[in-house]
């Protein structure tokens, strides 16, 4: 297997009973310039020492694409050179001695229209137990137009949104019922009436509460359209509550989604833990009914976090949108779970923008066209509250969710005052924004004008003003230093 | 009650110049502004009555204001309220709402379930200011 080089085989050489290098079976193309039409990849390989990271880069486009690991010669039956994934550019990641970015094109034709679960059986199948690697890591994708164009994407999105509930200009406000599980169904409709009434737009399931001996989905639902009615009465405000219809397969998902529809709730949600299938499954269903359909990222960190091997969370948000999810969880950077500022940065552009530039500080590879593809919320869940909110509105800006559960819920005046300190703190902040004020310095004293004429405001910074959660990230951007979140 | 809708309804009502200033911000985004009222504040009445068309080539928040203290002297007993529209592609709709004017009273809604099978409610809103013809609703 010595003596690979970038010179091409014969086709004879090529096709000799057993074993080559991949990168002599026609994986490694370092003169291939990619097609508008291929789907890009790029992926971060920690090769087992001694292996050299070319040869595990077209090993990665072989075992993702068309290659076993002999030469087999039913490959002649076909037009191999166009199945074969090609590895075109290979480079150091920077500050590491043994990791390398691999870049790889797939044509088109090897993926199914419109299908996830496609894309993902080639691109992270069997590839990630590849011996000859310690570790992989898929960092990006880009989809060409024709692919994306196969999708339906987001339902809703985020313009249709807000015209529906008659918001705009301000995050939406959300929090999550609290304790997670437990409460009865009339004791978790208690929560969402007073968080409702309190100001919040919305309130949230947990993603596992579904149908347990403590409380019924059904129990659930009746209790939580009740509170949802009352509060639309006692504001005046289009309210919602998210009615999460995960289940043990996919047909009582439908019964529950039905459910929810027929009591008039505007929107469901289910988990990331149902799969591609289930969710876009359920997102067609959301179009076809005008629901929105929100998605909580239960699962993801057990393989977005470490950066030597798994996915990378840009790359699940991609996958999103194009399934067709309204909102997705993607970070809050000051909260309680991982998020370092340029990354999470990158995934909100995901989520919302109409073409994604390449832009390595926030870990974009690769140009990304979502051709009028619908804009999916961004959720910022987890340990926020309302004495971060200039930090939130800074670092996330006005198209996204802010969701205060313990913030909410643990307030000492209870979870109408809790919902109310949320409210006044947002809308003080953007009055302030618009006005041209420096809300990154004078957010602080911002929030304490507003609390002189709003007490629940003033107990919430005197319960949580201090509390935040500095801790290093695992997932940063390879190519700048990062920065520090507060 | 207090209605909530629009951006700023849970801050104290807005001055002039606080107004004058949100309406310059939608101004100086290129957005068109523009004035709309109703008696009708069920949440999801859409279509307020409009005051005025979209402006879409006035530099100068205060030519609002103007037409705004005008609406208030006619339609002291209604709700009214800044809409503000971004045409940009991809978004082609509102960016900002906020109501600029609300009546001295606000009775609410009232609230009417319909019991039907299985435990399950039909819920009906109905501002309890929209027994009256319009016109009469608010004092």
């Amino acid at each position: 297997m010595e003596g690979s080089s970038n010179q091409p085989l014969s086709t004879k050489e090529r096709y000799k009973e057993g074993v080559l290098n991949y990168r002599d079976m026609g994986f490694w193309r370092p003169d291939y310039d990619p097609a508008d039409t291929d789907i890009l990849a790029v992926f971060r390989i920690t090769p087992q020492d001694g292996v050299d990271p070319i040869e595990a880069a077209a090993a990665v486009a072989g075992e993702s694409s068309t290659a076993t690991w002999t030469v087999v010669w039913t490959d002649r039956l076909t037009a191999y050179d166009k199945y074969r994934g090609k590895a075109y550019h290979v480079e150091q990641v920077p500050g590491t001695q043994d990791q390398w970015f691999a870049y790889i094109a797939y044509d088109l034709d090897l993926f199914e229209p419109g299908s996830i679960t496609n894309v993902t059986a080639s691109i992270i199948g069997n590839v990630f137990g590849f011996k000859p690697l310690k570790g992989l890591r898929l960092e990006d994708m880009r989809f060409p137009v024709a692919y994306v164009k196969t999708f339906n994407g987001p339902a809703t999105g985020i313009v249709v949104e807000r015209e529906r509930l008659d918001k705009f200009g301000r995050p939406l406000l959300g929090a999550t019922v609290k304790p997670k599980l437990g409460l009865s169904g009339r004791n978790y409709g208690r929560v969402v009436y007073e968080a409702l009434k309190g100001g919040l737009d919305f309130t949230k399931d947990d993603e596992n509460i579904n149908s347990q001996p403590f409380m019924h989905w059904r129990d659930r639902f009746l209790y939580c359209m009740e509170a949802v009615n009352k509060a639309e009465a006692a504001t005046g405000e289009v309210k919602g509550t998210y009615l999460n219809v995960t289940a043990p397969d996919i047909e009582q998902m439908y019964e529950r989604a039905e459910f929810a529809k027929e009591l008039g709730s505007p929107i469901v949600m289910v988990d990331l833990v149902v799969g591609y299938t289930g969710i876009q499954s359920l997102a067609n269903w959301c179009r076809r009914n005008n629901m929105i359909l929100h998605l909580h990222r239960a699962g993801h960190s057990t393989y977005t976090r470490q950066k030597t091997h798994g996915v990378s969370f840009r790359v699940i948000v991609k996958w999103m949108r194009l399934i067709g999810v309204d909102h997705i969880h993607a970070g809050t950077v000051v909260g309680k779970l991982e998020g370092d500022p340029m990354t999470t940065a990158g995934y909100y552009d995901v989520c919302r923008e109409e073409h994604n530039p390449r832009n390595l500080e926030k870990g974009l590879f690769f140009d990304q066209d979502w051709a009028s593809l619908n804009r999916t919320f961004p959720v910022a869940s987890g340990g926020i509250h309302a004495g971060q909110m200039h930090q939130l509105l800074h670092y996330l800006g006005e198209d996204t969710i802010l969701q205060f559960g313990g913030g909410t819920i643990g307030h000492p005046m209870g979870i109408e005052a809790g919902a109310t300190a949320n409210r006044v703190a947002l809308e003080a902040m953007i009055l302030a924004r618009n006005e041209g004020r420096d809300t990154w310095n004078e957010g602080p004293e911002i929030l304490r004008e507003a609390a002189k004429w709003c007490t629940p405001l003033q107990k919430a910074l005197d319960t949580w003003g201090d509390v935040t959660f500095d801790y290093a990230s695992t997932d940063s951007p390879d190519y700048v230093t990062t920065p520090t979140t507060a | 009650m207090r209605l909530t809708q629009g951006t700023f309804s849970f801050l104290p009502d807005l001055s002039d110049d606080q107004i004058y200033r949100q309406v310059q911000y939608c101004i100086d985004n290129g957005w068109a502004v523009s004035l709309e009222y109703t008696d009708d504040p069920h949440p999801r009445n859409t279509y307020w009555e409009m005051w005025n068309r979209p402006m879409f080539d006035n530099p100068d928040a205060q030519a609002l204001i103007e037409e705004l203290k005008e609406a208030r002297a006619q339609l002291a007993t209604y709700y009214i309220r800044v809409v503000a529209f971004d045409n940009s592609h991809g978004w082609e709709a509102p960016r900002l709402s906020f109501i600029a004017h609300r009546p001295a009273e606000e009775p609410g809604f009232r609230l009417e379930r319909t019991e039907t099978e299985k435990r399950r409610q039909q819920y009906t809103l109905q501002p309890y200011a929209s027994a009256h013809p319009p016109g009469q609703r608010y004092r």
